[in-house]
C-alpha cells in the first residue's frame, strides 16, 4: 500500500502497514508546513481585471478549493496570503500596505498579472506603481494579462512548494529580534508618492536644488 | 423597425446670433459658445430644444493656440442624434469656465474630472475637489505641457528602446530611479500632507436633515468609510457615508483608486495601440469597449465596415452583454447575502461565453478583437457551432432556470421590492443611462435611439420597466438577456460570408484630422469615446465617457434616506466596474 501521508512522513522510515493510517514519523517543520500548505486562506481583495479571473478560479470549473484556498477572508486579520490582483496605483498603495501590515504571520504575497508584477501595460502612467515588489516582499509572480485561472493555480502550487521548503527556525517572521521585520512603513501621498523608507534620499535630492534656487 | 431618426435641425446660431457661432475648424462640428453666456445657451438647449441628457463633458488642451476647450455632448432621451457645443477659454492657470451643474446635474463628476486632470475651474460648481488623483497632487496631468516621471517621448512608437544596444529602463532616466516626480524646491520636512477635511466638510454640508418628509433633529452623526478595501464595493471604490442612526443622510464616493491614466497613455499611443487598452476599461465587456472605440475611429477615418464583420461584431457584443447580466444577477444576490451559490450558476454560463471569445480572439477576457474596418479574425467553424448551441438551446433554457429559481424567492423579493432606486426625472437629470434608466420607465437604448453599426436591421424591443425600484432593476436584466438572444438569433441566421475587414491589415492607420464622438450601448449604459485627431499617428485628445463613472453621480440622490443595510444592494444596481470608473 502506498503511504497516504507522503507529504508528511519522512522518507525511509518503514511504518508497519496496519498502523500507517494512525502513525506518522515526521519533523516539526514538515508537520507545520503540511498543515499550512493545505489551508492557505487568501485575502478577499481585488484590485482590477485580474480579480475577475481570481473569482473565476474559485468557481465550479476551476475550483481552488482543491488546494485548500477557497476560504476567502475579507478581513486581513484572518488571511494568510494576499493576491495582489491588478494594477497598484499610488492612491491605493497606502491601503494595500495597511492591509499587509494587518495580516498576521506567516503571510505571503502573490503578484498576480503583469501590473502587480511590474506595472505592466500601465507602467508609464503617473498614478501607477511599477510593481508591488517595490514595497512588499513578493513570494510568487504570475505572468499574464490577466493570467488565466489555470495560471493562477500554477502559481498557487508554486507557493505550496515554497511553503514546503520553509523551516520554522529560519523564516523571517520567527527569527529572534526581527519582530518588526515585516512591518512596511506607510508611504506618503505628497505632490507625488513618497516612499517613507527612502525619505533621506528624497531630502538629499531636493537639497541642492534649494541652494541654487 | 423604426425609421432612422431625423437629422438634427438644431440651429443655435439662429437662436443666439450674438454669442454662438458654428465651429468652423475643418472636420469639426457643433457650435462654439462664448463662455459668459454658456449657462443661458445650455438652459435653452435643455428647455427649448429638449436636450435633457448631458452625455459627455470633457476638456481639450490646445496648447499651440493657447486655448482650453470644454466639449459638451447632449442628447434627447427620446432619441436622435445629439448636439455638440464647446466653449473656449484662455489657457491661464487656472482656466475658468462657468459650471453647468445647475442645468444638468450629471455634469457634477465630469466637471470634477476635467478640473482634476486638465485644471479647468468650473465657477459655480458646488464641490470642486479633485476626483481621481488625491488632494495635494502636483499639476494637472492631461495638460499637454505636463510630463509624467517616466516620460520618454511625446508619441509612440519610440525611436528606439535600445539606443546603445541594450535595453533602457524608464527607471534609469529618473533621478529617483522610480515613478516619482517632485516639484522643484520640495522639502519633505516642511511638507504637510493634505487632510481629507474637504471631503468630510462636503458630506456635512450636503447632509439632508429631512427624512421621510419631515425635518428631524439629527442625532449624533456617524461617518462610515466603506472601502477602498471592501468585499461589496465591486472593486476599489470608497464611499464616505454619513449616518443618522441607520439612515443615510449624506454620501460621497471617493474615486481614483484604480486610476490607471488611460487617457494620458492613450494620447501617447498610436490609434491601434489603444485598442488593447480599451479592453481593460470595463473588463467584463472588452468586446463592447472595442466596439465603441472602433466605430469612433471609423467615423474619423470615414471607412466602411465589412458586412460579415458587422455581424460578427454584433454577435460578440450581445454575447458579452448576456454574460455581463448573468454576472450582475449573481453578484447582486451575493451582495444581498446569498454568498456564492447563485453566482456559481452565473459564472458557469460566463465560462461558456468566454470559451467562444477565447476561440475567436485568443484571450478569455482581454479580447482585443476589433480592428478599424472589421475584426481581426473570422469565427472558426467549431466556435460557430458552439455559439449556435448556446444561443438556440442552452442560454434560453438557463435564463428560464435562473428566473425560476430566483424571481419568486421570498427573501429576494422582500429585499428588492419597493426599495426605490431612481425615478425617471432623477435619472435623466443625473445623466444616468443603461438599465437603471430603463427600469425607471425611459425607453432609452442607444441601439434604438441612435442606431450604430447594423442594429437598425434587427427586430428587438427596448426592455423597459416602470417602477424604478430594485426589483424592476433586477428583472430588467433578464428582459435584456432575452432581447439580446433575439438579436443573436437573427444575426446568426443572416450572417453572410465574405471578408472580415474592409481594409488591409496594418499597424499604423492614417486618421485624418478632426473630431468624433462615438457611443455604444454597453451593459452599463452609454459608453462614449471622444477622439480628436490632428492627422498624426496618435490621437491628440482621447476621452472615454464611461457609463459607470457618470452613473455614480446619482449615487447620492439614490441612497439618501435609505437604510445603510440597503446601500450595498443599491450600489450593485449600477453594476459598476472600477476599471471603467477610474480609467
Amino acid at each position: 500500500m502506498e503511504n497516504k501521508y507522503e507529504g508528511l512522513n519522512l522518507p525511509n522510515y518503514n511504518i508497519p502497514e496496519d498502523i500507517q493510517n494512525a502513525v506518522s514519523i515526521t519533523t516539526i517543520d514538515r508537520l507545520y508546513n503540511w498543515g499550512r500548505r493545505w489551508s492557505v486562506w487568501p485575502l478577499m481583495f481585488g484590485l482590477a481585471c485580474c480579480a475577475i479571473e481570481m473569482i473565476a478560479a474559485q468557481t465550479a470549473r476551476y475550483d481552488m478549493a482543491r488546494f485548500g484556498m477557497e476560504v476567502m477572508r475579507p478581513t486581513p486579520r484572518q488571511a494568510d496570503m494576499m493576491i495582489v490582483s491588478g494594477t497598484v496605483t499610488k492612491k491605493m498603495l497606502p491601503a494595500i500596505i495597511r492591509l499587509y501590515n494587518q495580516m498576521p504571520e506567516p503571510k505571503y504575497v502573490v503578484a498576480m498579472g503583469a501590473c502587480a508584477s511590474s506595472g505592466g501595460p500601465f507602467k508609464e502612467g503617473y498614478n501607477v506603481v511599477a510593481g508591488i515588489d517595490k514595497f512588499l516582499p513578493v513570494d510568487v509572480y504570475i505572468p499574464g494579462c490577466p493570467p488565466t485561472p489555470q495560471a493562477l493555480m500554477a502559481g498557487m502550487i508554486k507557493l505550496q512548494e515554497k511553503i514546503d521548503k520553509q523551516s520554522i527556525k529560519k523564516v523571517r517572521w520567527y527569527e529572534k529580534g526581527k519582530a518588526d521585520a515585516n512591518y512596511v512603513p506607510m508611504p506618503i501621498l505628497g505632490p507625488d508618492l513618497i516612499d517613507a523608507r527612502r525619505a533621506d534620499e528624497f531630502k538629499a535630492a531636493a537639497a541642492p536644488k534649494q541652494e541654487t534656487a | 423597425m423604426t425609421a432612422p431618426a431625423p437629422v438634427s435641425t438644431v440651429d443655435l446660431v439662429a437662436r443666439f446670433p450674438e454669442f454662438v457661432s458654428a465651429d468652423s475648424r475643418p472636420a469639426y462640428s457643433g457650435f462654439v459658445v462664448k463662455k459668459e453666456n454658456l449657462v443661458e445657451v445650455a438652459t435653452a438647449l435643455r428647455d427649448e430644444f429638449g436636450f435633457d441628457l448631458l452625455s459627455s463633458l470633457t476638456g481639450a488642451d490646445y496648447l499651440a493656440e493657447n486655448k482650453m476647450e470644454v466639449v459638451y455632448h447632449v442628447h434627447r432621451t427620446t432619441g436622435g442624434p445629439g448636439v455638440v457645443f464647446k466653449t473656449q477659454a484662455e489657457r491661464t492657470d487656472p482656466v475658468e469656465v462657468p459650471s453647468l451643474v445647475g442645468v444638468w446635474a450629471g455634469a457634477d463628476f465630469q466637471e470634477r474630472e476635467a478640473w482634476d486632470l486638465l485644471g479647468i475651474k468650473f465657477v459655480g460648481h458646488p464641490d470642486l475637489r479633485r476626483i481621481l488623483m488625491w488632494e495635494g497632487f502636483e499639476g494637472h496631468p492631461l495638460r499637454k505641457d505636463w510630463q509624467e516621471a517616466f516620460y520618454e517621448e511625446d508619441t509612440k512608437p519610440f525611436k528606439s528602446r535600445w539606443p546603445e544596444g541594450s535595453h533602457v529602463y524608464a527607471e534609469f532616466k529618473n533621478p529617483f530611479r522610480d515613478n516619482v516626480k517632485l516639484p522643484e524646491g520640495f522639502s519633505l520636512e516642511k511638507y504637510q500632507p493634505e487632510t481629507e477635511d474637504q471631503l468630510y466638510f462636503s458630506l456635512e454640508r450636503d447632509s439632508s436633515k429631512k427624512i421621510d418628509g419631515e425635518t428631524q433633529e439629527l442625532g449624533e452623526r456617524m461617518v462610515i468609510n466603506m472601502g477602498p478595501h471592501h468585499p461589496s464595493t465591486h472593486g476599489v471604490l470608497r464611499v464616505a457615508v454619513e449616518l443618522n442612526g441607520e439612515t443615510i443622510t449624506s454620501l460621497k464616493p471617493v474615486l481614483g483608486y484604480l486610476h490607471r491614466n488611460h487617457e494620458k497613455i492613450g494620447e501617447r499611443n498610436t490609434f491601434l495601440q489603444i485598442m488593447p487598452y480599451t479592453d481593460r476599461l470595463d473588463y467584463f465587456n472588452s468586446m463592447i469597449n472595442n466596439f465603441g472605440y472602433a466605430i469612433t475611429v471609423e467615423k474619423l477615418m470615414k471607412i466602411p465596415v465589412a458586412e460579415r464583420a458587422e455581424y460578427i461584431r454584433v454577435i460578440m457584443a450581445e454575447l458579452s452583454r448576456i454574460q455581463n447580466h448573468f454576472i450582475f444577477i449573481g453578484m447582486l444576490i451575493n451582495d444581498l447575502g446569498a454568498m456564492y451559490t447563485p453566482s456559481l450558476y452565473a459564472f458557469e454560463e460566463r465560462e461558456l461565453v468566454l470559451d467562444i471569445f477565447e476561440a475567436v480572439a485568443g484571450a478569455r477576457m482581454m479580447c482585443n478583437y476589433f480592428r478599424f474596418g472589421g475584426v481581426v479574425r473570422d469565427i472558426p467553424d467549431d466556435a460557430m457551432r458552439k455559439i449556435k448551441d448556446l444561443v438556440f438551446d442552452r442560454l434560453p433554457a438557463k435564463t428560464d432556470e435562473m428566473e425560476r429559481f430566483l424571481n419568486e424567492n421570498e427573501v429576494l423579493v422582500a429585499r428588492l421590492k419597493n426599495v426605490h432606486v431612481l425615478n425617471a426625472d432623477e435619472a435623466i437629470r443625473n445623466s444616468v443611462t443603461g438599465p437603471c434608466l430603463r427600469a425607471a420607465g425611459v425607453p432609452y437604448d442607444i441601439r434604438r435611439a441612435d442606431p450604430y453599426s447594423i442594429y437598425d436591421r434587427f427586430d428587438f424591443d427596448v426592455a423597459v420597466r416602470y417602477n424604478g425600484d430594485m426589483y424592476d432593476n433586477y428583472l430588467i436584466r433578464f428582459d435584456e438577456i432575452r432581447q439580446s438572444l433575439r438579436i443573436l438569433e437573427q444575426a446568426l441566421k443572416q450572417i453572410p460570408e465574405g471578408p472580415i475587414n474592409s481594409q488591409k491589415p496594418q499597424y499604423q492607420v492614417r486618421v485624418p484630422a478632426g473630431e468624433a464622438y462615438g457611443r455604444v450601448e454597453s451593459p452599463k449604459g452609454e459608453l462614449g469615446f471622444y477622439v480628436v485627431s490632428n492627422g498624426k499617428p496618435n490621437p491628440y485628445r482621447y476621452h472615454v465617457r464611461a457609463p459607470s463613472f457618470v452613473n455614480l453621480t446619482a449615487l447620492e440622490t439614490m441612497c439618501k434616506g435609505e437604510k445603510i443595510a440597503d446601500f450595498v444592494a443599491l450600489l450593485a444596481m449600477f453594476d459598476i466596474v472600477m476599471g471603467e470608473v477610474d480609467r
